[in-house]
């Protein structure tokens, strides 16, 4: 029997096999939305006719602050509920070489062998804010592959990591006691995007500080009765204290947006913000691709003085602009 | 494309050092590199591999039971369908070894003391081939 190589075999069984619970058919066909490429929109294709109903739980905070452990601790509190879970953990890609050290599953090892769970590393691969370009579409085909929950874990240093929020439908934020006395400017930021607050560590001292800085930093918020109001919740992961409170206030946030809290909207706002991000980013790839060879021609006019950088700009953006009028090579999702 | 990667460690001994220092030489060759830690079982790092549909496997073994630990391995992946998922092995592997490991399906043995840059280059080279495919 001669084996298929897993990087040229035909998508729509890989697709039926991943639907009914195959992890390797699943792992490959991440590989592939990863990839981009043809064989990525034809992906992208089968999961928009079969969309499934995954919750979407987002849960950042800085290194250490205990995302993976937690994390752990939910994936197991969710299978004694019957979901199937599916993690998501995305590192940061190193600016310097490009490679990643995805050391997340560490914590998660053991639902290795639980068909219910399916747990995949991911690399930011340079994209500001974080979250993988491709995120978004690997959700949406973990969630065709019928999970009932997904986790996606990101590394949040300070406003770097907010864009998860974009793309979850409740968005978790790890803290510890003691956090941000200093960093007041991302202390708001994550206070914008937390739909509820974890305060990991809280047997440590200045738990009852930390949180009576977050609740009043709540308070001060330009909030009306109809807002959701996060939460703080106080946990002790290595003592496994807190995760269903966690959960119980995840089941509470889910209910609130379901019922008039404006999921639709909010979900018809993140695919609206995903299409932006891909066109920044693929205009930032034309654009860095234009001037990586140094345009001579333009060069020289700037430094003689025939036009200024402005009119140059404008004739930069021209050349790109007609480029896309006459139809190139079908657009390149590799980005 | 940066290649993936999974460096596990199977079986009882406790000494990640080396798998460590693998791991970091491959993340600085741009390699996005799964790492699972020690004492992992067989079946598990199989599992992981075929979740994280890695390129590349690497079992980091300094116990002396790399024969049948990578065997049960390489029969793990086939039954799951990814047999073709290049397995190497690093660690204190005798030379008398080294052929029988190739000879169970090992893509490569890269014995303790085999510099950095040979492997880099190897796992590479592996990568490439495999995606290639």
């Amino acid at each position: 029997m001669v084996a298929v190589s897993r990087l040229s075999r035909p998508i729509a069984p890989l697709f039926a096999s991943a639907r009914k619970g195959h992890a390797a058919a699943l792992g490959q066909l991440l590989s592939i939305v990863e990839s981009g490429g043809p064989r990525a929109r034809e992906v992208a294709d089968l999961v928009r006719a079969n969309p499934g109903h995954a919750y979407a739980i987002g849960i950042t905070g800085a290194p250490g602050a205990g995302k993976s452990t937690l994390t752990d601790l939910l994936v197991a509190q969710l299978r004694a509920r019957s979901a199937r879970v599916a993690v998501l953990a995305i590192d940061p890609s190193s600016p310097k070489s490009g490679g990643a050290i995805l050391g997340d599953r560490v914590r998660m090892l053991g639902h290795t062998l639980d068909a219910g769970v399916f747990v995949r590393s991911m690399a930011s691969r340079g994209h500001v804010g974080g979250l993988a370009l491709a995120a978004p579409e690997a959700m949406r085909l973990i969630g065709a592959a019928n999970f009932d929950v997904m986790i996606i874990e990101t590394v949040g240093v300070g406003q770097v990591e907010l864009d998860i929020a974009r793309f979850v439908d409740t968005t978790i934020v790890v803290v510890n006691p003691g956090w941000g006395d200093d960093v007041q400017a991302a202390k708001a930021g994550l206070l914008e995007i937390a739909d509820l607050f974890v305060l990991n560590k809280s047997d440590r001292p200045g738990a009852d500080a930390t949180r009576a800085d977050l609740e009043s930093m709540l308070d001060a918020r330009n909030s009306s009765d109809q807002d959701w109001r996060p939460p703080v919740i106080p946990a002790t992961a290595i003592a496994r204290e807190g995760i269903t409170e966690i959960l119980d206030a995840t089941d509470r946030h889910r209910a609130w947006m379901e019922s008039g809290g404006g999921i639709e909207r909010f979900r018809g706002d993140r695919l609206v913000q995903e299409t932006e991000a891909i066109v920044r980013a693929r205009l930032d790839h034309e654009v860095r691709a234009l001037f990586a060879k140094t345009p001579e021609e333009l060069r020289a006019s700037l430094v003689a003085r025939e036009i200024d950088p402005w009119e140059a700009a404008d004739s930069v953006i021209n050349r790109i602009v007609d480029q896309h009028a006459t139809p190139p090579e079908p657009l390149a999702r590799d980005l | 494309m940066p290649a993936r990667i999974l460096i596990a460690k199977p079986g009882l001994d406790g000494h990640d050092r080396g798998a460590k220092l693998v791991a970091y030489a491959l993340r600085d060759a741009g390699f996005e590199v799964i790492y699972t830690g020690i004492r992992q079982r067989t079946d598990e790092i199989v599992a992981v591999a075929v979740q994280e549909d890695v390129d590349v496997l690497g079992l980091s073994i300094l116990s002396g039971a790399h024969i049948s630990l990578t065997a049960k391995v390489i029969e793990g992946l086939k039954e799951v369908g990814a047999g073709d998922i290049p397995v190497v092995v690093g660690g204190t592997i005798p030379p008398s070894d080294q052929e029988r490991l190739l000879a169970i399906g090992a893509a490569a043995v890269y014995p303790t003391g085999t510099p950095l840059s040979v492997l880099v280059e190897g796992l590479r080279q592996l990568a490439d081939d495999d995606a290639r495919r």
